[in-house]
């Protein structure tokens, strides 16, 4: 079966800078994948060209076997995301967001998808809030409702729990993972919780001056490396990324 | 194009406006004052002027074709702005939507609330200083489709500029209605003018329908061909300023300025 999501040879440069420097990755079907890397490393920029709102240097991305590019359109209708620097606007109320952006994927049925999604995510009491009026994790929680809104089959998820307490983190963590087993959906996560990466990504791509150094299963991949712990790695690859790039 | 994230826009704006008294102030208030401020201008003039001008159909006429241009060309940029102010750019852009389905989106927003804000202005126009719209006869249609074309044109050509500039450059484009006006000569000839204000005024579409419109009123008449060209030129701004705003949008996602976009991101 054609990935999700299909990343060949991305560069972006920004003048003389290299923000991505020939990023090649897929994201399976039932995949959670997560995109690691520290600050500046070329995670944001790699997530905003798969989302179209930043033209590549050179390199090609394909959703569901679409161009970004070229069908932008196809590809977007089955793709949706969350960042922690893309709230949902602060005037409209968590309904009101819902329904404007059930329109623009024209959403089937969607005031019922709208109760549903407002059900899953512990929403109901907040339906007529204004977002802005919501504690940051309740509106994470409204900004991942309106990420699952189209059913997408690419999931692109920038930091979901960082506004969460650990028990609605650990309802989301269960709640991603379920929709990937069962809908077959492609998650490409980036978080900087360590633990979380673990417990829910299936495979992990380190990101380190806008280039992937190391690419593996969560759990086995520090000890590949002699390190014991993901965070060790992640501290690693932070601090001496020649030494990835060089091994 | 496709329909319902065009309504997605609309309705967007029909939610803020629902829910902030403040966003209908403008919509309403402002092109009241305008209406009454004038009237009673009009009705004072009335008194002391020579007796057969008729005041109300000139200048109030004049305030209500010039506000409605106004309400139009505000209607495309404050709807802008609400994704501006809300920095939800990256939202609203990263979903299927294209350019074209956003920009009908704001144009279909303007023509609800110019629309609204045109009757309310006829409607106190008549009821307190007894303004005919009739008086302008079968050209009212076609002097409001040139002013809704350009208030749409130059609407999407501020919001490109925004786009580019960023949030702070706003503020240059609140005035250009004003900035535009005396070149127009809404309430006065344009043969008023020096001859390099009447160059540029040829070229604007708005000043043909203030000069027809004072032809109608005091019983002469006004070329067709002037209206065709007044209405080539409006559909040719609404052409140019289309095109500068989507290469404008290319630009701001070549060099990540629509990813980045912020509070104050002016360059």
């Amino acid at each position: 079966m054609a990935p999700v999501l299909s990343v060949s040879a991305l560069r972006k440069t920004f003048g003389d800078k290299v923000a991505v420097d020939g990023v090649s990755f897929e994201v399976g079907h039932n995949e959670i994948v997560g995109l690691l890397g520290p600050n500046g490393a070329g995670k944001t920029t790699t997530i905003n060209m798969i989302l179209g709102v930043l033209e590549p240097t050179a390199g090609r991305i394909q959703i569901e076997g679409r161009d970004v590019a070229t069908q932008r359109a196809q590809a977007l209708a089955c793709t949706n995301f969350t960042a922690v620097y893309a709230p949902l606007p602060g005037n409209l109320t968590v309904y009101q967001n819902l329904r404007v952006f059930a329109l623009i994927y024209d959403v089937k049925n969607s005031a019922a998808r709208i109760q549903e999604l407002l059900e899953q995510f512990d929403l109901v009491a907040f339906r007529n809030v204004k977002c802005g009026l919501l504690s940051s994790g309740e509106q994470a929680r409204a900004a991942l409702a309106k990420a699952m809104l189209n059913r997408p089959r690419l999931l692109l998820l920038d930091e979901p729990t960082a506004s969460l307490d650990p028990s609605k983190a650990r309802e989301i963590r269960a709640t991603i993972r379920a929709l990937a087993r069962r809908d077959g959906v492609g998650v490409l996560w980036t978080s900087h919780n360590m633990v979380e990466v673990q417990e829910v990504c299936d495979r992990v791509l380190f990101l380190s001056r806008g280039a992937i150094l190391l690419e593996g299963d969560p759990k086995t991949l520090p000890g590949e490396h002699g390190k014991g712990s993901l965070e060790d790695l992640f501290v690693s690859v932070a601090r001496e990324p020649l030494t990835f790039e060089a091994g | 194009m496709r329909w319902h994230p065009v309504l997605a826009i609309v309705l967007r704006q029909f939610y803020l406006l629902r829910g902030s008294p403040a966003r209908l102030f403008p919509l309403v208030m402002w092109v009241a004052v305008d209406i009454l401020l004038w009237g009673f201008i009009t009705k004072y003039l009335a008194t002391v002027a020579t007796p057969g001008f008729n005041f109300v159909s000139t200048l109030l006429g004049a305030v209500l074709l010039w506000d409605f241009f106004g309400r139009v060309m505000l209607g495309i940029t404050t709807a802008f702005f609400e994704d501006v102010w809300s920095r939800n750019f990256l939202n609203i852009f990263a979903t299927p939507l294209s350019i074209a389905e956003y920009l009908a989106g704001l144009v279909l927003t303007s023509i609800i609330t110019s629309s609204f804000a045109l009757v309310m202005m006829i409607a106190l126009a008549t009821a307190v200083f007894g303004l005919s719209v009739f008086a302008y006869g079968a050209m009212l249609a076609p002097f409001l489709l040139v002013l809704f074309l350009t208030g749409i044109a130059l609407g999407i050509f501020g919001a490109a500029v925004v786009l580019r500039l960023g949030p702070a450059a706003e503020w240059l484009i609140w005035p250009i209605p004003a900035l535009v006006s005396p070149f127009v000569g809404v309430f006065y000839p344009l043969a008023t003018l020096p001859a390099w204000m009447q160059a540029i005024a040829h070229a604007l579409a708005p000043s043909y329908v203030f000069e027809g419109m004072r032809a109608i009123v005091m019983g002469g008449a006004f070329p067709a061909s002037h209206l065709l060209w007044a209405t080539g030129l409006a559909a040719l701004y609404i052409v140019l300023a289309t095109v500068f705003f989507v290469r404008v949008y290319r630009y701001a996602v070549r060099t990540g300025l629509l990813a980045r976009y912020s509070a104050e991101s002016a360059s």
